[in-house]
């Protein structure tokens, strides 16, 4: 009898715990506010995209605008570490991946490492990438003759775990 | 209790929370042809979870997509449907609900496959679940025909169930949770949805049994063996109040001790314990969750729980102490409400929010407790897994990197006019004289290209009828030129030997070049056109060195004219989207801390309710104690 007097007098401390006087947050509230929040988050993707094409316009003109993008074969169990990549003799890039930025691209991710502009012509494109494979470390160079024509130039490099692949796109 | 034991327990509460929202793109399936680079590089982002960079980034392209005139010779052509979707994908991660349900709609309503839009429409169903608009959920997934795609082969009735217990047609929910209860990823969660339909429908007995097969479902994987022990709770508490405490205590002892709803299995299993009038029962649960976190709400509870049972077990003396231990204890922790009241108040919460390392770990939340400084959420444990107030704590933490970015790229924008001011004082001196050079070289070419277009024609004409005298080469010209000069020099009317020999050999000479001229006709035309294809690959190479000066010409220019508008108007944007973001910040996180101060003051309300049940428990305990001390001298002096 007891027991239920007590387990009684704390569901009924449980009932009347209402906030006499205290601010209340109403679901009402938190969903107009969240409605605010997905408008400015709209709002500021636009201008995000906007912002986006006026780079490339204004810093990367079409005839010479040039870039490079790393993607890692779905099959390889290469895991990369870091890629270095010149361009004429000259360092453009140099990263270092995150645990998570490895995994994107495992799965079928791919990173823009570089953007950048150059003349139309041939262009001598040197990668090594820093890696693991099967539990050791591993290196792999390549390079490859990047002919830039008059509209922008992209180029996909392909870690395979065998070597290094390039493509024109 | 250990704090990674504390910190494994919010995780798997908060998992709980998150199930059936993991990252799983529909773009994923189609990877292995990937044609678009950069619909590529959003999938990079979003499987980072980075899904602000992820839509701009398709955002951008399918704007570029939208506006070429062929954009079926475009890369993203290939991937067009999957972008479409993925954006709303990646929206509905972001937490953009509105403008995913309207990006999977497009995809509901455009030429797509059957599997595509049964997917759409499983995800549109999906988002007005969640968003607890279960009749619009309900009219959308009606709205599902033919095949469904292999990945949410049981998630798609799983959550067609769900919308059926939420609309009350319980018996439809029973039927299809029956087929998929032990589908691949589905046990656990589609068992325990079956007896909570059971219930519903008013099968009690059916949904006991149910949740008791939940409740032994053996599993290796965490969230099953959380869903396990969230059915053996659920019946535990069930028949508690049913009054059949021995067999909700056996429901209630099967909760893992580890598990996230350990302490509440504890204490009910306590109070079963008790209900049966097991006092000594009672205790053992009890003293194992008394030395738990004393800010869960269990454990403080149970503290007043253990010294009943004492009390109850005639021990008045150890309930005395208890009830002053745990007075204590209130004391502590209603200080320690208060100073996190005060800190939330100082704005010391929100700050840790945004704390930089925060940024890293997609189990922030988690973490949020970890950090110095922060005492304020220790109280907030179990609000933290609920869905406002996690939804709430993101949409500040989102601002808040809003406002960065924004902030970043005002920085952009002036970088961007400095730029553009560098050009224009390099070029604007250079090319009035680069413009002279070119519009000289210019008319030369036109002139060649006359000439070239001039030979073509006499060429082509000539096929018709034939002109050996237009074949004829220089030094030849020339010769007829002289040959004709020595004919003219001749005397008129002359008669001499010499005269004559002369104006034979004249006219043999003559005669040589034009045989030639004549028999060479066919040589010397063929070879004419092969000259004149030469001419022509020098053309186009000209055209071409010509096509690309013209465009680099226009490059400068265009370099750093026209921007002056589009700059200033992103600049207002920019401003006006950071007062924005600055007013909703400060509002977002009034509410949070409101909340929070809620949540803490409530804790510290019934702390202090508990406060005065244990002293009067207590003073209770001592008189008892003390009656029964007195009783005992008065037996011993009989």
């Amino acid at each position: 009898m007891a027991m239920n007097k007590l387990i009684g007098i704390l569901i009924l401390l449980c009932a009347t715990f209402g906030l006499a006087g205290a601010e209340e947050v109403t679901k009402e509230q938190i969903k107009g506010l969240d409605e605010q929040v997905q408008d400015i988050k709209k709002d500021v993707l636009a201008i995000s995209a906007e912002l986006n094409l006026l780079e490339e316009k204004l810093l990367y003109p079409s005839n010479t605008h040039i870039a490079f993008f790393v993607s890692v074969a779905q099959d390889a169990d290469f895991q990369p570490d870091a890629i270095q990549i010149t361009l004429d003799n000259k360092d453009v890039a140099h990263y270092i991946y995150s645990f998570k930025e490895v995994q994107a691209l495992q799965k079928g991710g791919v990173q823009r490492v570089f953007t950048g502009n150059v003349r139309t012509g041939e262009h001598n494109l040197q990668v090594k990438a820093i890696g693991k494979q099967g539990g050791s470390k591993k290196t792999d160079t390549a390079t490859y003759a990047v002919n830039k024509g008059i509209g922008p130039q992209f180029v996909e490099i392909r870690l395979t775990g065998s070597g290094i692949e390039f493509r024109d796109w | 209790m250990s704090t990674p034991y504390m910190v494994m327990r919010f995780r798997t509460l908060i998992i709980l929370c998150l199930i059936g929202v993991t990252p799983v793109f529909a773009a994923e399936q189609n990877d292995a042809a990937l044609k678009d680079l950069y619909f590529g590089e959003a999938l990079f982002y979003a499987y980072q979870e980075d899904y602000f960079s992820a839509i701009s980034r398709l955002d951008t392209e399918l704007a570029q997509y939208y506006g070429l005139d062929e954009p079926n010779l475009n890369s993203l052509y290939y991937h067009i449907d999957h972008a479409e979707f993925s954006v709303g994908d990646f929206e509905l991660f972001y937490r953009m609900h509105n403008r995913a349900g309207r990006a999977i709609k497009a995809v509901i309503e455009g030429n797509v496959e059957e599997t595509v839009r049964n997917e759409a429409i499983y995800r549109l169903a999906k988002i007005y679940y969640q968003k607890q608009q279960p009749l619009n959920a309900l009219e959308t997934i009606e709205k599902l025909q033919g095949q469904v795609p292999e990945k949410i082969r049981y998630e798609e009735p799983f959550l067609r169930a769900q919308i059926y217990i939420e609309t009350g047609r319980f018996t439809d929910a029973i039927n299809l949770l029956n087929k998929i209860e032990n589908s691949p990823g589905m046990e656990g969660f589609a068992g325990y949805n079956l007896g909570v339909a059971l219930f519903q429908s008013g099968k009690e007995q059916e949904g006991i049994l149910q949740l008791d097969k939940v409740g032994q479902v053996k599993a290796s994987d965490d969230k099953v063996q959380a869903m396990r022990d969230k059915a053996n709770l659920v019946l535990g508490f069930r028949l508690l109040e049913a009054e059949q405490p021995d067999l909700a205590k056996q429901y209630l002892d099967r909760v893992r001790l580890t598990g996230p709803f350990s302490n509440k299995a504890l204490l009910g299993s306590g109070w079963a314990a008790a209900a049966a009038g097991k006092f000594d029962r009672a205790l053992v649960p009890w003293s194992i969750l008394a030395k738990r976190n004393v800010t869960n709400k269990a454990v403080q509870e149970v503290m007043l729980g253990v010294p009943y049972a004492y009390g109850k077990l005639d021990v008045y003396g150890k309930a005395a102490i208890l009830y002053g231990q745990a007075l204590e204890s209130f004391s502590a922790e209603i200080a320690r409400l208060d100073a996190s009241i005060k800190s939330i108040r100082e704005g010391k919460f929100l700050a840790a929010v945004i704390r930089e390392e925060l940024k890293k770990d997609k189990h922030w939340l988690v973490h949020l407790r970890e950090l110095p400084e922060t005492p304020e959420t220790y109280y907030l444990l179990e609000m933290m897994a609920s869905h406002d107030f996690q939804e709430s704590l993101k949409n500040y933490f989102d601002l808040a990197e809003l406002k960065k970015k924004l902030q970043k790229w005002q920085d952009y924008l002036t970088s961007f006019e400095e730029i553009i001011s560098i050009r224009a004082a390099y070029y604007e001196p250079l090319l009035p004289d680069i413009e002279v050079q070119f519009r000289a070289l210019d008319s030369k070419m036109k002139l060649r290209i006359e000439q070239r277009d001039k030979l073509d024609k006499r060429l082509k004409k000539m096929l018709i009828t034939p002109r050996p005298d237009f074949l004829t080469t220089v030094d030849e010209r020339l010769m007829l030129q002289q040959l004709e000069a020595m004919e003219r020099s001749l005397p008129e009317g002359a008669d001499d030997t010499t005269n004559e020999r002369t104006r034979q050999r004249v006219a043999r000479l003559k005669g040589v070049i034009t045989w030639n001229v004549n028999t060479e006709y066919q040589d010397r035309f063929t070879e004419a056109n092969k000259h004149l294809r030469e001419l022509d690959g020098d053309v186009d190479e000209l055209k071409e060195t010509y096509a690309a000066f013209v465009r680099t010409r226009q490059a400068a220019t265009q370099s750093y004219k026209g921007y002056d508008k589009q700059i200033k108007q992103l600049r207002i944007k920019i401003r006006h989207a950071v007062d924005q973001v600055t007013q909703l910040m400060s509002r977002q996180g009034h509410m949070i801390e409101v909340m929070a101060v809620n949540e803490l003051e409530l804790r510290r309300r019934r702390l202090e309710e508990y406060q005065v049940k244990a002293r009067f428990a207590m003073a209770e305990s001592y008189d008892r104690a003390t009656k029964a001390q007195q009783e005992l001298v008065i037996e011993n002096a009989k």
